[in-house]
């Protein structure tokens, strides 16, 4: 490459990098813009540069995180992925009522497990407690009569009897049993539900309308059992066997079950929020208050900002005029791993603020690498050209080969799974593959610029 | 030039007791795992006025809530471990405490401890397994001498030493200084793993280079030349990298100082056994060959 071809690479790199710096962090450019725009007084309005927010995970804003495990074993295999996924968009509806911004719901279906982040939140037990509340809606149809009779029957044989002497009569354990199958239709396929009144006793009902398959379910269900009880079980728990008059489409069904107008009202917002598919447990929460999100964030900044001054200081003493090109390059490489991480956008935990100044340590050993060898070749008799040529070459392998190395383990981090280490080793991760391009790239075209023979006569530079 | 494999065997005894001593402390004082791992509750108050620890386990005392610990940590902060507890029980216990602010509270519970404890076995066995391969075939075209695949073990049997002895210092801390191991130990422990390889390959690329470039020359003189040639530039990388975790530690805050305490043993222990395991393996080995 010629030095006109650096020229413009590093040309280029310099536009990338203020770009980036500025998309990082704008204030300082916006307030050019201000002044300017006051300036010109209105004849040109300039654009100001949006400031987008780093996107902070809860360890730094406050907030809850809360893993919950579902319970599958009613479902089966088949239908767990599309179980899993609409107790999702369930909670999701249910959690965006709690007014806190992106709030995160997601399914782990290996673990079959439900994590909501809830950033900023303020009222937690509220939360928890509305995301709890599992009006399990189903519908259940009547048993064969003969069944039913069967039933009713030892009900009738029992009826007035002690515990104790209900036991000596044989099959007493059928009188407890339901009366009803339970059927397809489920609170999975609920559209909304309503607070109503009946017309004609003026009682508050819940009126409830099921999406388009559970409006097909439904009419085949009431096509199936006109004249028999169609029983509504909420929890578990029967609250109304209405008779079916008539086969009903249209999806639409009504919920009486003498209710007071609270527990009709709460019942139809539980039911509208969403019925849940599956049973959950709460297993494992996590509160970080807000000011102490503040205490970490702001030490983490500080501890990163005197490790970048203790490694620049560091380089340049050891190295001199590269050292100064490589400190170059490493901020550089700071402005593009921050808008990087705004651009993504990476949720910057206080794990991943740690592999990110972990990695500012760790980007400028390929440079060490190449100025030593660099030195080693200049030391042997070499141009100075030829030794930052030879120095960038030599030192490949080894950097190619140990960075190679840190990003499969980062990988395996990465898969870990678990909260604090996905954070930390995406950023590292992100930091390595980054300063790599930083370290030899970067530099390299610094280098070319500066090695001219002038400069090489003055050996306590390099 | 300084003759680093002549005193290979003192190396080999130094890290053995080393490994030994740390494998002891694992086995004598047992590791002292946080609620990541055991589950339980973590509770973090901020009080208005100074509470004693006294009166914080009298108020706790009709909670069923087992062995409570209570750390005091800045001004009238408190941190709380117990047994896990529902929803219900812990806005019991605020309630009871008189309402402090809420720091920060954790609740696990154990399956998710087990589960956790599990992956970091596996995180740590598979970073083993894959380091040692990948630089079995990093080096696979190396000269004759030393296969391969030794150049992968010799890093192998470093890497135990990185290994062994940040959890062997943190069962001594844990027994003496009641320091847990948590979530981010894990996230140090790999870290390691993968740097402390860094300076390992920085040598042995420079004995594979030697050895192509010196024809004849005894191996165990390439070693040595390659190890001087390279000495400076190992420390340096390791300082660099020391200074930004230094810096974490003394300034990063509380949360992050058990995992740049273990991030600063592994490294400096990882320099070591690059310089005075890794590379006086070959040297063994190849003279058994021989």
């Amino acid at each position: 490459m010629t030095r006109n071809k650096s020229f413009l690479v590093l040309g280029i790199i310099l536009a990338l990098a203020l770009a980036a710096g500025v998309f990082a962090y704008p204030k300082f450019f916006n307030q050019g813009i201000d002044f300017l725009n006051n300036k010109l007084a209105g004849k040109v309005t300039l654009p100001k540069v949006p400031d987008k927010p780093f996107k902070l995970g809860l360890d730094l804003q406050g907030g809850t995180h809360l893993l919950y495990q579902t319970d599958l074993t009613n479902i089966a295999v088949a239908d767990r992925k599309n179980a899993l996924a609409g107790l999702r968009d369930v909670i999701e509806r249910r959690v965006n009522y709690f007014g806190v911004r992106e709030p995160q719901v997601l399914v782990e279906e290996s673990s079959q497990r439900l994590v909501i982040e809830l950033a900023g939140i303020k009222d937690v037990t509220e939360a928890i407690k509305m995301i709890g509340e599992t009006p399990f809606l189903e519908f259940k149809e009547q048993k064969p009569q003969e069944e039913v009779d069967k039933i009713m029957a030892k009900r009738k044989e029992l009826e007035g009897k002690s515990f104790e002497d209900m036991q000596k009569i044989t099959d007493w354990q059928l009188a407890f049993e339901e009366p009803f199958n339970p059927t397809q239709l489920t609170g999975r396929y609920l559209k909304k539900a309503e607070l109503a009144f009946e017309p004609t006793t003026n009682k508050p009902v819940v009126s409830i309308e099921f999406n388009d398959e559970g409006s097909k379910l439904f009419e085949q269900l009431t096509e199936k059992n006109v004249g028999k009880p169609l029983a509504i079980y909420i929890d578990n728990e029967l609250i109304s066997a209405p008779t079916v008059q008539e086969k009903i489409s249209g999806g639409k069904a009504q919920i009486s079950g003498n209710f007071t107008l609270d527990e009709a009202k709460s019942l139809a917002r539980n039911l509208n929020a969403g019925a849940l598919p599956v049973p959950i447990k709460l297993i494992s929460q996590e509160t970080i208050g807000p000011s102490l999100g503040q205490v970490s964030l702001e030490r983490s900044l500080k501890a990163g900002i005197i490790g970048f001054v203790l490694v620049i200081v560091f380089m340049i003493i050891l190295y001199r005029l590269p050292g100064i090109l490589a400190s170059l390059a490493l901020t550089i490489y700071i402005a593009l791993v921050l808008s990087l991480f705004k651009a993504i956008p990476v949720t910057l935990t206080l794990a991943g603020i740690a592999g990110f100044i972990l990695s500012i340590g760790m980007a400028v050993d390929a440079n060490i690498l190449i100025f030593a060898r660099m030195r080693e070749e200049l030391k042997s008799g070499r141009s100075l050209a030829l030794a930052v040529e030879q120095g960038f070459q030599r030192a490949w392998p080894s950097i190619r080969d140990s960075n190679a190395n840190s990003i499969i383990v980062t990988l395996i981090l990465f898969n870990f799974g678990a909260g604090f280490i996905k954070g930390f080793a995406l950023t590292l991760m992100i930091g390595i593959i980054l300063s790599l391009f930083s370290a030899i790239f970067i530099t390299r075209n610094f280098l070319r610029l500066v090695e001219s023979e002038k400069l090489a006569r003055f050996k306590w530079l390099w | 030039m300084i003759h680093f494999t002549k005193y290979r065997k003192l190396y080999y005894i130094f890290s053995g007791v080393l490994t030994l001593i740390s494998v002891f402390a694992i086995f004598k004082f047992g590791l002292k795992f946080g609620i990541e791992f055991t589950g339980g509750t973590l509770l973090e108050l901020g009080f208005e006025k100074p509470v004693s620890n006294q009166e914080i386990k009298e108020k706790l005392a009709k909670f069923d809530l087992g062995e409570i610990t209570i750390q005091p940590t800045e001004e009238n902060t408190v941190i709380l471990r117990f047994k896990q507890v529902s929803e219900e029980t812990h806005q019991e216990i605020l309630k009871e405490l008189g309402n402090p602010q809420e720091k920060s509270f954790e609740a696990i519970g154990p399956t998710v401890g087990k589960e956790l404890e599990r992956k970091t076995i596996i995180a740590v066995l598979l970073a083993l397994v894959v380091i040692t391969f990948y630089i079995a075939f990093a080096f696979r075209k190396s000269s004759g001498r030393v296969s391969s695949f030794q150049y992968g073990l010799a890093s192998l049997i470093a890497l135990f030493h990185d290994v062994f002895i940040p959890i062997g210092i943190f069962a001594c801390l844990g027994e003496f200084k009641n320091i847990e191991i948590d979530i981010s130990f894990v996230a140090a422990l790999l870290t390691i793993l993968g740097f402390s390889v860094h300076d390992t390959i920085v040598v042995f690329d420079r004995i594979r280079e030697n050895l192509t470039k010196q024809g004849k020359a005894c191996f165990e003189e390439v070693v040595n030349l390659s190890l001087n040639q390279t000495l400076a530039r190992s420390i340096n990388t390791v300082l660099s990298v020391l200074l930004t975790v230094a810096a974490i530690y003394l300034f990063g805050g509380e949360t992050l100082k058990t995992f740049a305490f273990a991030l600063i043993i592994g490294i400096v222990s990882g320099a070591y056994s690059s310089i005075f395991i890794a590379s006086p393996l070959l040297v063994s080995w190849q003279r058994s060959r021989s």
